[in-house]
């Protein structure tokens, strides 16, 4: 009893308490931020103003959407399926979350001297950190899936088989730039993956693997916009053909989750991007003690490239979406997989 | 923990063969293998844990999820079975039965008269969980195995392809 | 937890394994119990490896894995052509040699 109570009040145990709620809730105000963000970049592409009647500059734009989803009814069709109606946005969601809790977003800290040892600035410090959200990835499609079997519907069917076609099929290449990565690092854990940037090539260049690795970045960020449902890959939900795909039959708060799982996603994606190909919370000018504010940048940039995306490219034909995966990004990411293990062979033995 | 984890595997495996709907067959035998894989990261083996999660629950089982949506699958109808068959003969049955009783009884027997059963899995040795020692083994001592695997992996690929094609003629 | 502990639950696997392949008529299901029945070995395997203290237990399991990936897509295509020829997932629909 003394025992739990002293760990309870442990300042390790409080830090990682107050890094469980950093996290938990910077991922939701990130997706309310990145709602807004979209509807403004949107507007600013097109020439238009975006929201801007709610609060100043329209910015309490994303707490009025919550609370109209809030006190929306709940829709259920009568031929779906109850059960897995209902679990479907609680997997997606989950995922979401989870697949960020293996990711650092900063370097060890002491909380300015207020801790005896530096602690990771990350919710677990997995060793297998870069299989484990590969792993969870890999489940969130499982939401999409249930969502558009049971709503019974056959927009949502249409759009569920989609997504699991194509989640599976960019699998393949997102863990195929993965393992380039991992190859040159030398480790499967993020912080360590993460360390290994911190130097510079001749004093200037920052060792960043999106040098060495230009075409693992490309085929990462290409499987990454896929495996998130976005445009230019948006096929489970595109709009378009199926209504709204494998949500049409959601409404209120189920499909809120749906909405947070989908910026979630791209919050993590890119996140993962920064830690593997940019650097993470190494960069010039700011000490590594507040390399957080290198890495929120980096994540913010990323974000802006994946709204910009959106907003330029047009949707993909679903035969040209299967053919680019398997023929084009999966050839190339082998070939730069062989060719990275050739010059880590040569360079490094 | 090994028992939440083992009754989890247990209950999700049984579910996989009581339910009529292969929907939830599918996603009892996932909770299942989710199950597995805690048992594997009790056993000191996270790397078998998480490729489990991304090449069972992940990939294999999408698939399947995939095939039972396309193909929107009937529930499976008791009436529906050929009662006809001769296995169904109540004599068959009977036979079956008590060789299946004979089985489980042979099995139990078998069981209780091994010696070191239970010496701790953790007790005599530390355990090898390291991807660097595992990838060392994997393509030194097992070269053929996994050299044969990719020609297995080629064939299974090619069958389905053949498969699952439409047929012009 | 003993080792014996592992291989009760590991047999016990493999028994609902072999039950769903043998009780159920429905093609989709006996592929899943036949994942069951790998699965249970996979989870002895490596228990196994965990008690001696060498890795083969896990690299054994890989191998498993990839049948079962190999098995499951040509299975699975197999599955697929026959429900095209018979609209039926029963295996006791599948008598003739020749249609």
């Amino acid at each position: 009893m003394a025992d739990a109570l002293a760990f309870l009040t442990s300042p390790t145990f409080i830090a990682y308490s107050i890094i469980i709620g950093i996290v938990f809730g910077g991922l939701q105000i990130m997706a309310a931020v990145m709602v807004y963000a979209e509807r403004k970049v949107a507007a600013f592409m097109q020439q238009r103003y975006g929201p801007y009647r709610v609060g100043p500059k329209g910015l309490l734009q994303p707490v009025a959407d919550i609370l109209k989803l809030f006190f929306k009814e709940e829709l259920r069709p009568k031929a779906a399926d109850a059960f897995l109606f209902s679990l479907a946005p609680i997997i997606s969601v989950a995922a979401a979350y989870l697949a960020f809790a293996p990711v650092p977003f900063g370097a060890p800290t002491t909380f300015f001297g207020l801790l005896d040892e530096p602690m990771p600035l990350q919710v677990s410090d997995v060793n297998v950190a870069v299989l484990v959200i590969f792993a969870v990835a890999s489940m969130g499609v499982y939401g999409i899936v249930l969502a558009g079997w049971a709503s019974n519907s056959k927009y949502s069917l249409l759009g569920g088989l989609r997504s699991s076609a194509q989640m599976i099929s960019y699998e393949l290449a997102y863990g195929m730039a993965l393992a380039t990565v991992v190859m040159m690092a030398g480790s499967l854990s993020l912080k360590e993956i993460v360390d290994t940037q911190s130097g510079y090539w001749f004093g200037f260049i920052p060792q960043w693997y999106i040098f060495p690795q230009m075409i693992g970045f490309f085929v990462f960020a290409c499987a990454g916009v896929a495996e998130t449902n976005r445009a230019p890959f948006d096929f489970p939900e595109a709009e378009q053909e199926l209504v709204a795909g494998y949500h049409t039959e959601y409404s209120s708060m189920r499909f809120a989750m749906f909405f947070m799982a989908e910026y979630i996603n791209m919050v993590t994606v890119s996140a993962v991007a920064v830690n593997l190909y940019l650097g993470g919370w190494h960069g010039p000018f700011i000490p590594v003690e507040y390399g957080w504010i290198w890495f929120v940048i980096k994540l913010a940039f990323l974000l802006f490239v994946y709204l910009w995306l959106r907003w330029t490219l047009p949707r993909f034909r679903y035969d040209q979406l299967m053919s680019f995966g398997w023929k084009v990004l999966l050839p190339l990411a082998t070939v730069n997989l062989i060719l990275t293990a050739a010059g880590v062979l040569y360079f490094e033995l | 923990m090994f028992y939440g984890f083992a009754v989890v595997t247990v209950i999700g495996a049984l579910l996989v063969i009581l339910q009529k709907n292969p929907v939830y067959s599918v996603l009892s035998l996932i909770a299942s293998f989710f199950g597995l894989a805690g048992l594997y990261i009790l056993l000191e083996a996270p790397f078998v844990a998480v490729v489990q999660i991304i090449i069972y629950a992940g990939a294999i089982m999408v698939l399947f999820l995939f095939v039972v949506m396309l193909l929107n699958v009937p529930r499976e109808d008791a009436a529906e079975w050929d009662r006809s068959h001769p296995l169904y003969r109540p004599m068959a049955v009977r036979i079956g039965a008590v060789l299946a009783v004979a089985l489980a009884l042979e099995l139990g027997w078998a069981l209780s008269r091994t010696a070191g059963l239970s010496a701790g899995v953790a007790d005599d040795r530390p355990a090898v969980s390291s991807v660097a020692e595992l990838g060392k083994v994997l393509f030194t001592d097992y070269m053929f195995a996994f050299e044969v695997t990719s020609i297995l992996i080629i064939a299974s690929m090619v069958g389905a392809v053949v498969l699952a094609r439409k047929r012009e003629d | 937890m003993s080792i014996g502990h592992y291989l009760v639950l590991s047999g016990l696997l493999f028994a609902i394994g072999t039950a769903g392949v043998f009780l159920r008529r429905n093609l989709i299901t006996l592929l899943l119990s036949v994942e069951i029945m790998l699965n249970a070995v996979n989870l002895a395997f490596v228990a196994f490896g965990r008690q001696l203290g060498e890795v083969d237990g896990q690299i054994i399991t890989f191998f498993v894995m990839t049948v079962a990936a190999a098995e499951a897509a040509v299975g699975l295509a197999l599955v697929i052509g026959l429900f095209r020829h018979r609209e039926s997932l029963n295996p006791e629909a599948f008598t003739s040699l020749k249609w």
